[in-house]
């Protein structure tokens, strides 16, 4: 795939002349299904469906989100090649075979002059459907025998989809990202203001890239950034601070500005019409307060301990509990007190699941006074549960040995136990239990965000 | 030590604050007092309570509203401004950002529900009335949180334009789809938004979330959406929810609910420290239902429910609570109150410590006539009417006084105040010294404002105008000290300045103070003299107004004190009862032939209680054969006395069932289980079990 790198705006049009070269002949069978792929915003839908208007070609689209049961998809196709009507007949719950007869006997009534298409955008829901839709979508033409073709659209390599027993092969595109030097410039100065000229505007769109391009290849979000921060960019023009011709005055200005929107509007952490408001308001220095700033959470007492608790029995292994909550723990060799493969950072490994008897016994042996096993201290482990706190493994039904896992971060854990922390002696098992986890790792957000699109493969 | 039975008593909440209650129902208690056989005065307690009841009804919902009023009016705001303004943006639109509030709660999630339904009637009667609000338990997919959005929407709209036949049985019979909505939006266009509010955002599956966020942002430009998450932790909990490709779409605004201490304080001001409200709290009380609120559940309506029990609670087991309500009503029911009451007021031990200070001659009235006691029982509710009329003022002054103090020495919040003054004379305690020499050594400037604070409150009450007139006259003296004792007082708080920059520990500057101040007292100046005529004013009030409740003449009939009882109500050990049932069925049942000594068995007993008793002289594994001869031994041992041995093998069969059936059961109490180590055993799970 080392090719993407050094796609050219050219590869684009290649790529679509070969789309239209299959639309071409209308009146001849087309090939059954074609596969287009492509990242987020590379114009998939885009591409596709200005074609089906620019050409006038009859065709259904449909959003396979939306699409909750089959049944819907096959109404939204129905209606909208034979009309609501013909929607209607489908029975209540519709299986595939309905809707192969029913499109028979439509077509056979109004037979196709014209290839008709079938766009399925978001094609990755449909795996998990049921698993002989997308076999059967794929050769369509043959079961209805009609001139029809479907597209699918998808994030996805088309090997991902392949199910086990095999299938019919479709016609594979590849919309390739776009390349920052000259296609996302060029895609994005189609927006420029009409106030100022478009070589402005341009190496406005230089700058924005400069900064976002590492971490943000969506089209549309770029976009989205470009407008946002434009009117910051033309401030010095406005009040004759600097002329058009002053890119480094201006690039100077703008750059900061950027970076910060990179680490709050870009993650939502600041709402776009707050970002605004801020611009416009500047000179007060009125500092918003983001998203992840109030992470503090206001808990009752006992369920502070309890969450305390639920992250020593997470990330401390079982064995050590003896010799950290038991005050008379007898003598304990300092030499393998841990084993070799304790010694990695249990943060890197993650929480492990602990049962609740564990749980409630390290709870007794943190929290200062004698507490009764009431039904409140119960309910607030289970409420815990609910606020994502904690997390149950297993079924939730299972009443004979629950199992937790605790989902908080150590920073989370330590603000929590700075507050209740009236005993040292806390603290200091908080203390001792960290000395395991030596390295705590820190992630990045934007990075994650980066990342993120990633896990869908 | 912890096993399956206490597991099996987790209740499956969704919220801290739901805990596990006992209410009896008002109906139930008026049926009992019947019993009692003081039918006339039970029905006129059960009418007080009844009213007392309503009353804080209405002022906590007051409360409520009033607390609730700004965050809802922001959010009001928000949404016309979305709802108006979004047709203009055109580049939002094309971003195709959904606007959304997050609404933080706090984490008493049943206290909720009053501030959604507020939410949802003031979103209704003045932004749109489009408003569908969704809960993540009927919402498990996709295709039902979309139907219950459309039911909502589709149903009100069709009621409004009387096509129910059709248009109700379109809904069923189609798709629900938002596409639908769309073309129903169409025809009843009012260019109005549609809001969601996810009442419980946690809750929800975020694949759900993620979906309807997606499907409903390629419907923006048609129909426009606005969503409102009700938070219960923090805002990152959007973050953690959703991915960046569906949290892009959205543009997040947070709302800031009041917190839950600051709305129990409220309401503690307004039913616990007010002279209106003639039921009152002991201290002990007070700290149990002010502990389960901290401790456990932050539920607000809890700590109302709470009062609520402990309101039933007194007007039930004190037949002398007739008294418990507004002045004139009080004397009027004293005038007339019947020979058992009488009695029973003799029988009030703050009655009687009243009755021994009295002269002997008024001692013998006090015991032989009734008449006589009536008239001094009226006297005596003035008196009590008139202390709380001047124990909360006094007691607001001393808090604004003694709460800017360093470290609160009497406490942060006034409710500790208030428990430590009608729990022990006050003045008698270490801390109110320490505040005392605190406030000693206050600055003048400190000093006026806080009196001065203390002056509005008392011209706020329009009560104890003597004591207000003193203040002001303080006032007036310290202000008129100005040139003179000026340059002293700045002295005074510039060396305090220092001393704080240099170290931080407050207790050392305290001391040093402190020891500055005796040497100092050898050459006062006049401000020195003020000063300390000040505070021996404020010491002088507390001691006369700050009395204990305790000390006060028929307090009984006003003071709910059993805290006991209502930490067995109210904080309940499901296991604890379940123990108690078993091994002390006597305790339960009340049925004398179940009156055993400890340790042995009566065959008299339940099954159950047999076959647990049984139980607990095993180990981890239990024979089953074992267990029956010893049940069966056990229920033979009293047909033995009357009937041959022969007959008891005759019900040998069913003895059997009987064990079977209390063994299932002890099964399904979670005391043991089923092993596959060993035929014909089961497992204990109690103590160090399996």
């Amino acid at each position: 795939m080392s090719h993407q790198k050094s796609f050219q705006y050219a590869d684009l049009l290649s790529v679509l002349e070969r789309v239209v070269d299959i639309m071409s002949a209308p009146d001849q069978y087309s090939y059954p299904s074609v596969f287009i792929y492509g990242h987020r915003a590379t114009g998939k839908s885009h591409v596709v469906l200005s074609i089906m208007k620019d050409l006038e070609l009859p065709h259904a689209s449909v959003d396979c989100v939306e699409c909750v049961s089959s049944g819907l998809l096959f109404h939204q196709v129905l209606s909208a090649f034979f009309g609501p009507d013909a929607a209607a007949l489908l029975p209540r719950c519709p299986s595939l075979s309905d809707f192969v007869r029913l499109y028979k006997q439509m077509s056979s009534n109004s037979p196709a002059t014209q290839t008709r298409y079938i766009i399925l955008d978001r094609a990755e829901r449909m795996r998990d459907m049921d698993f002989s839709l997308l076999p059967a979508l794929l050769r369509l033409q043959e079961l209805v025998n009609d001139n029809v073709t479907v597209i699918l659209l998808s994030e996805i390599v088309w090997e991902k989809f392949r199910p086990n027993t095999g299938c019919f092969e479709p016609l594979l595109f590849h919309f390739p990202d776009y390349s920052k030097g000259k296609s996302l410039v060029q895609i994005l100065s189609w927006d420029h203001h009409p106030s100022y000229t478009p070589e402005l505007y341009a190496s406005y769109i230089n700058i924005l890239l400069g900064v976002f391009f590492s971490v943000c290849r969506d089209l549309r979000e770029l976009r989205h950034l470009a407008v946002l921060n434009f009117s910051k960019f033309c401030e010095p023009l406005e009040k004759g601070e600097a002329k058009e011709s002053d890119i480094h005055k201006l690039w100077k200005n703008i750059e900061p500005h950027l970076q910060r929107a990179m680490q709050t509007v870009y993650l939502r952490e600041v709402s776009s019409v707050q970002w605004e408001q801020q611009q416009m308001d500047e000179k007060e220095a009125t500092t918003l307060r983001v998203l992840s700033a109030h992470a503090h959470i206001e808990l009752p007492y006992y369920s502070k301990f309890l969450l305390i608790a639920a992250y020593l029995a997470s990330f401390n292994p079982a064995r050590t509990d003896r010799r950290f909550f038991l005050k008379s723990h007898g003598k304990i060799r300092k030499t393998n007190f841990l084993k070799k493969h304790e010694k990695t950072s249990n943060h890197l490994l993650g929480p492990k699941p602990f049962p609740l008897d564990r749980l409630m016994a390290i709870f007794y042996s943190v929290v200062d006074s004698r507490v009764a096993p009431t039904a409140s201290i119960f309910s607030q482990i289970s409420s815990l549960v609910t606020l994502q706190l904690l997390s149950q493994v297993g079924h939730d039904d299972q009443l004979d040995s629950p199992k937790y896992k605790c989902s908080v971060s150590l920073d989370f854990i330590l603000a929590i136990s700075r507050c209740v922390c009236v005993c040292v002696r806390l603290l200091d098992l908080l203390a001792l239990s960290l000395v395991i986890q030596s390295q705590v790792v820190r992630q990045e957000r934007s990075l994650f965000t980066a990342v993120s699109n990633l896990h869908l493969l | 030590m912890f096993n399956a039975a206490e597991m099996s008593e987790i209740p499956l909440t969704s919220s801290v604050s739901k805990g596990c209650f006992v209410f009896k129902s008002a109906s139930k208690k008026r049926k009992r007092h019947v019993g009692v056989g003081d039918d006339e005065n039970g029905s006129d307690r059960f009418r007080i309570c009844q009213k007392l009841w309503e009353t804080v009804q209405t002022n906590t919902e007051v409360i409520q509203d009033q607390l609730n009023k700004k965050v809802l009016d922001s959010l009001a705001e928000f949404i016309k401004k979305h709802g108006l303004g979004c047709s203009s943006d055109n580049w939002r639109q094309r971003a195709r950002e959904t606007p959304t509030a997050a609404l933080m709660l706090g984490v008493n999630v049943p206290d909720h529900a009053m501030t959604f339904r507020s939410l949802c009637n003031l979103l209704q009667d003045s932004v749109t009335p489009f408003v569908v609000s969704v809960h993540a338990k009927e919402c498990a997919a996709v295709k039902l949180l979309i139907q219950k959005v459309l039911e909502q929407l589709m149903g009100r709209g069709v009621s409004v334009d009387e096509e129910q036949e059709d248009d109700t049985a379109l809904l069923q019979r189609t798709q629900c789809t938002i596409s639908a909505l769309c073309q129903w939006y169409k025809t009843v266009t009012k260019s109005l938004p549609v809001v969601v509010i996810f009442k419980d955002f946690e809750a929800f599956n975020s694949q759900v979330l993620q979906d309807f966020i997606l499907i409903c942002s390629r419907y923006t430009q048609e129909l426009p959406f606005i969503f409102i998450f009700g938070i219960a932790t923090s805002p990152s909990a959007i973050q953690h929810r959703l991915p960046h490709s569906v949290s892009s779409l959205l543009c997040i605004e947070v709302f800031h609910s009041l917190s839950c201490t600051q709305h129990l304080a409220s309401v503690f001001d307004k039913l616990i420290l007010n002279s209106q409200f003639p039921f009152k709290l002991s201290s002990r009380v007070i700290q149990v239902l002010v502990g389960i609120f901290l401790y456990h559940d932050f539920s607000v309506q809890n700590f109302v429910k709470g009062l609520q029990f402990s309101m039933l609670e007194h007007f039930k087991s004190q037949p002398l609570s007739m008294l418990c309500c507004q002045k004139q009503e009080a004397l009027l029911s004293a005038k007339t109150l019947s020979k058992k009451n009488v009695e029973r007021i003799r029988h009030l031990p703050s009655f009687m410590r009243y009755v021994e200070t009295q002269e002997p001659q008024e001692q013998v009235q006090l015991l032989t006539n009734d008449e006589h006691v009536k008239e001094v029982c009226q006297q005596l509710l003035k008196n009590l009417h008139k202390y709380h009329k001047n124990y909360y003022p006094i007691l607001q002054c001393l808090h604004s006084l003694t709460s800017s103090l360093p470290k609160f020495p009497l406490g942060k919040h006034i409710r500790e105040l208030h428990v430590s003054c009608i729990e022990k004379n006050l003045w008698e305690t270490e801390e109110y010294d320490s505040a005392l020499q605190l406030l000693r050594i206050l600055a003048k400037d400190e000093l006026v404002a806080a009196l001065r604070k203390c002056a509005e409150i008392l011209k706020s009450t329009k009560i104890l105008q003597n004591v207000l007139q003193q203040l002001e006259d303080f006032i007036g003296r310290l202000e008129a000290l100005e040139g003179v004792s000026s340059e002293d007082s700045s002295g005074n708080g510039i060396i305090s300045g220092k001393m704080e920059y240099q170290r931080t520990d407050l207790f050392q500057l305290q001391k040093t103070l402190l020891e500055k101040e005796s040497r100092r007292t050898k050459r006062m100046n006049p401000f020195e003299v003020l000063r300390s005529q000040v505070i021996e004013f404020i010491d002088s009030l507390v001691r006369e107004y700050l009395t204990p409740a305790e000390l006060q003449p028929l307090n009984e009939v006003c003071y709910y004190n059993s805290s006991g009882v209502l930490r067995q109500r109210l904080n309940v050990t499901p296991r604890t009862s379940i123990q108690a049932a078993l091994s002390h069925p006597f305790y339960y049942l009340q049925n004398e032939s179940l009156k055993t000594d400890a340790g042995t068995i009566s065959s008299a007993a339940p099954d159950l209680c047999i076959v647990y008793k049984l139980h607990l002289e095993c180990g981890r594994l239990i024979n089953l054969y074992d267990w029956l001869e010893a049940f069966l031994t056990v229920m033979s041992a009293a047909e033995d006395q009357d009937t041959n041995s022969e007959e008891c093998g005759k019900y040998d069969s069913l003895k059997h069932a009987r064990f079977i059936q209390a063994v299932s059961e002890m099964e399904f109490l979670g005391f043991i289980k089923s092993t596959k180590q060993k035929t014909d055993h089961v497992a204990r799970l109690t103590w160090g079990g399996c």
